[in-house]
């Protein structure tokens, strides 16, 4: 029963896998896929206020771990009903895109229970290389190849940050003689004014950077975003990045108070995440590059949550990654649904959406306003709780540099939401969507506007969450 | 918690007010009849209009807490609550939110034609957001409804405005929003200063350091000024005026601006007292310099709208002038002229959206000569004009008078130097009211024009009846807000011991 979301991902995996050996019907496919996302999906919730630990003590659950399932499972289900017609991926690689996603989201998931190095390596690897396979999957239309140009920046980008977490994990275990990580933490809590430890620590949460695109590690984001197909995209701008958050609480939450070195380091690639993120987001065309661009903004915010050190601090963190996902997919779900042949959308073609589309053009403008932190949507609510718990803890300064992004980032927001509402439509064609992504778009607004305006269920969740982990 | 009043007649009198608009623009929502969505936006308007009355007939005169308080939790963890209360300060705002309202409603009836349910949706979300800045009691709750009237604020200019409504649109957002930014770090400063807690009337009449209410101040200077707008923070004023549909404009110039002289009296004169005193000069000559360029620039203007937004600006100049020589006259004087300026500019505004409906143009040259065409229209502009420069009998007199006198008790080179300002304000006025009432009528030929139609008499009537109650029997207006004035200005002088030392040091 502990191990059921799992089991039944693999199984869906496998299902999926025997399908892709002999000719399928590809409407079908779909079909089958989103109905296969539900049960897993609904396979997680069930396994919810489980616990214990398998495989001798190196994978755990508990209601972090399954929190985190579910809003990984819940995720790959939009990704799977908004990228449902996968207008950009040739049909008789249907089943194989299907099972690579499948396969990478049950690498996630292992990843955000392990609690042993090797197990996190093993698991991120796995998650990581079907993703890798997933972005050339684009079809070739144009003869370009961006998609090639984009799965080869982030295999090389990936390797590399891997290579960095596998170097700090060695010295992890050379410092401590342990793999398990409740042990190597509670070793490396006397050593933290040795440079080793800060080098080993900070190694190993780079590999997770990478994945949440945190400066240094961004530079992978802008040209897989715009090069992968937009489905692609949607998967890879939301579910890793859960559980790249969720390694980085469990792995920041065993640094205590004493880290002063790590916490400059946290600070200077918030700022500099912050800074990078919105002021190259402010001139994109590309509406992909430019979620891209703040996404990695959005990035530096959570590390706000992460290096006050603090329970609350971490839950902040955990509650920002969730509206950030709803927010994030409810935008890929308008570019996906505008997007006709699964072409990349530039900024100009979303002109006059309101008319072509009134809901879809709802949604955008919520999910932006949303990003941007105005209230009473989400954002504003988890930025709020970020200023004020790093406020808290002194950072003054941190805080005020916060606020002008929150200045920054308005614009390039304001300019999408600008030609969708007030500007006329250059292609008059009404949008339809089926009733099925009409659904799934009011839930995500639902979503954004409740977790804004009454945040106290969620905050009382997310800080439990985080208390079966301290 | 003694600031605060529990009315148990009315226990919930505040939050209808609030929800009553918000529960209509979603019941809007199924409203697919564009006929039926002006008759329910302005049913829903008038319900709101007519508790407030309600509201005012029941509010105590003889006390300076905040009444009809209501208090719930709302987010536990940061201890943020949902507390609303008006007190003598708030509640001439609130009634002349929800009583500009329905005229706006009404203003829209043939003006809009596109997309009628969203511009509905968005002006009862207005209401309820403006409401709720007046009312809340709670800093984050005050930050929120000060953001959220952004997005609709925001849609009213980009969709329904004029030709440059997309740049008038976003330079409003830019310039509100990073305004505001550095109060939201100042308003988590005061809370973990304050024993984490957002409790307005718990922030005020503090001992912050000096130091610390300089930097407050000038975080809530940079908000408020920018809301006002002073100069030089005005210029995204004139733009949002001149694109914004008629009734974005009334709401702007009523309402909108408002908030931020409401800022400087709730906030930065209770919370950074001493600061206050200190930077006042330079608020003060901030708002002559207001006052004399927003009547110049008024004067050279041909485009209506533009011109009546520049006086805003002179207008808003005597607000400020009003509350920061900190006396009971020229605060009095000031809380009233937001009133005043509510009235007369907005009624201006509608006067200049119906002319528009029928030519189609704001240029003051098109409009030369209407008087002999539609005398009933400019009789009402004749005296909204004369209310507008401060003629005797108007209530802008009545406000500006005093704040004058305040002036004059605080400093005469600063009260001499605001007197041009309201010679000025005759000067454009008249010049507007020269061309419209008695130019000529044949360039262009004016003679198809027809008088105003009985809606929007109505609509005008109100405004007019408001003009002349203030201004001759101000005072019920004055013992509305009595009190509250002389509780804040008795609890200011007795927070100044820090600004007396400094000002010691450095004279010495």
């Amino acid at each position: 029963m502990q191990f059921l979301p799992e089991l039944t991902l693999l199984g869906a995996a496998l299902v999926i896998f025997l399908l892709s050996l002999g000719k399928t019907d590809t409407d079908k496919m779909k079909t089958f896929a989103i109905g296969l996302g539900a049960a897993v999906f609904g396979a997680t919730l069930l396994s919810f206020g489980q616990e214990g630990t398998l495989f001798f003590d190196s994978y755990k659950i508990d209601l972090y771990s399954q929190l985190f399932k579910s809003l990984i499972t819940g995720a790959m289900l939009v990704v799977l009903i908004l990228g449902r017609k996968l207008k950009d991926i040739k049909n008789s690689v249907h089943p194989e895109y299907y099972l690579f996603m499948f396969i990478s989201v049950l690498g996630l998931m292992m990843l955000v229970s392990s609690i042993e190095l090797l197990a996190i390596f093993v698991a991120l690897e796995l998650s990581s290389f079907a993703v890798y396979i997933m972005v050339p999957m684009r079809d070739d239309s144009g003869s370009y190849r961006f998609q090639m140009e984009a799965g080869i920046k982030y295999l090389l980008f990936g390797v590399t940050a891997t290579g960095f977490m596998l170097f700090g994990m060695s010295y992890m275990f050379g410092l401590t003689g342990s793999t398990q990580l409740p042990v190597v933490m509670e070793k490396l809590a006397l050593l933290y004014d040795q440079p080793a430890a800060v080098i080993a620590i900070m190694m190993v949460l780079a590999g997770f950077f990478y994945k949440l695109a945190i400066f240094p590690f961004h530079f992978w984001v802008p040209d897989v975003y715009e090069g992968a197909s937009n489905e692609t995209t949607a998967f890879i701008a939301s579910v890793p990045k859960l559980a790249a958050v969720a390694l980085l609480i469990r792995i920041v939450s065993m640094v205590n108070g004493e880290g002063q070195v790590i916490l400059n380091i946290l600070m200077a690639c918030a700022v500099l995440s912050m800074f990078y993120g919105n002021l190259s987001a402010l001139v994109q065309t590309d509406i992909k590059r430019m979620l891209g661009f703040s996404g990695i903004a959005h990035a530096g915010f959570i590390l706000l949550g992460l290096l006050t050190f603090q329970l609350s601090g971490y839950a902040n963190a955990l509650y920002y990654i969730i509206g950030y996902v709803v927010m994030n997919l409810a935008c890929f779900l308008v570019i996906c649904s505008i997007s006709s042949n699964g072409e990349n959308v530039q900024i100009n073609d979303l002109s006059g959406l309101h008319k072509r589309s009134p809901l879809l053009a709802l949604t955008l403008a919520v999910a932006l306003f949303a990003l941007a932190g105005i209230p009473p949507f989400v954002g504003f609510m988890g930025k709020f709780m970020l200023l004020a718990g790093a406020l808290k803890q002194g950072y003054l300064i941190l805080v005020i540099l916060a606020a002008i992004n929150t200045a920054i980032a308005i614009f390039y927001y304001l300019s999408v939401i600008r030609v969708t509402f007030c500007s006329d439509p250059v292609n008059n064609g009404r949008i339809s969507s089926s009733l099925f992504t009409n659904a799934t778009a009011f839930v995500l607004l639902l979503i954004i506007v409740i977790m804004g305006v009454a945040p106290q269920p969620f905050i009382n969740f997310t800080t439990s969450a985080v208390q079966s982990i301290m | 918690m003694d600031q605060l009043l529990i009315n148990p007649d009315y226990p919930h009198i505040l939050s209808s007010l609030i929800f009553l608009p918000l529960a209509g623009a979603l019941l809007m929502l199924f409203i697919r009849n564009e006929f039926f969505a002006r008759f329910w936006a302005l049913g829903i308007t008038t319900l709101t209009a007519i508790l407030s009355v309600q509201l005012v007939s029941a509010f105590d005169t003889t006390t300076s807490k905040f009444q009809f308080v209501e208090q719930y939790n709302w987010i536990d963890s940061l201890n943020i609550q949902y507390v609303i209360g008006v007190d003598g300060i708030s509640i001439l705002l609130v009634m002349l939110t929800t009583m500009i309202m329905p005229l706006c409603v009404l203003a829209s009836w043939s003006y809009i034609k596109t997309r009628v349910q969203p511009f509905m949706i968005c002006l009862l979300i207005m209401e309820t957001a403006m409401l709720g800045v007046f009312m809340a009691l709670d800093f984050v709750l005050f930050y929120i409804l000060w953001e959220a009237m952004l997005i609709p604020m925001y849609l009213l200019i980009g969709i329904w405005g004029g030709p440059r409504r997309i740049y008038a649109s976003i330079k409003f957002f830019l310039y509100t929003l990073a305004g505001s930014i550095l109060l939201l770090v100042g308003i988590i400063w005061l809370y973990k200063t304050n024993n984490y807690s957002f409790f307005i009337p718990d922030m005020m009449w503090q001992e912050y350091s000096l130091t610390a209410q300089i930097y407050l101040f000038l975080a809530f200077f940079l908000a408020f000024a920018i809301k006002v707008p002073m100069f030089p923070f005005h210029t995204w004023l004139p733009a949002a005026h001149v694109e914004a549909p008629t009734a974005g404009s009334v709401i702007l110039a009523s309402v909108l601006l408002k908030m931020g002289t409401y800022g400087f009296l709730r906030f930065a004169l209770p919370i950074t007292p001493e600061a206050t005193t200190l930077l006042m000069p330079y608020v003060l000559w901030l708002s002559i310099a207001g006052i004399i360029y927003g009547g110049f620039t008024a004067l050279a203007q041909q485009d209506m709208k533009k011109l009546i937004a520049y006086s805003s600006v002179g207008h808003m100049g005597f607000v400020t002038l009003g509350i920061f020589v900190l006396n009971i006259e020229g605060l009095e004087g000031a809380i009233l002229q937001m009133v005043n300026h509510g009235i007369t500019t907005g009624a201006l505004f509608l006067c200049v959206g119906m002319i528009y409906e029928r030519t189609h143009s704001r240029d003051l040259r098109s409009a030369t000569g209407v008087g002999k065409y539609m005398p009933v229209y400019v009789t009402f502009l004749t005296f909204f004009a004369l209310s507008s420069f401060g003629f005797p009998g108007t209530n802008s007199f009545v406000g500006e008078f005093m704040i004058l006198a305040g002036t004059f008790k605080h400093s005469v080179p600063l009260a001499l130097a605001a007197i041009p300002g309201a010679v000025l304000a005759a000067a454009y006025m008249l010049r507007m009211l020269q061309k419209i009432v008695w130019g000529g009528t044949d360039n262009p030929d004016q003679s198809w024009l027809k008088d105003l139609n009985l809606r929007e008499i109505i609509i005008l009537c109100p405004f007019l009846f408001f003009v002349f109650w203030i201004g001759l029997g101000p005072q019920p207006f004055i013992d509305l807000m009595h009190i509250s004035v002389v509780n804040l200005l008795e609890q200011f002088h007795t927070h100044q011991g820090q600004a007396v030392a400094a000002a010691e040091f450095i004279l010495h």
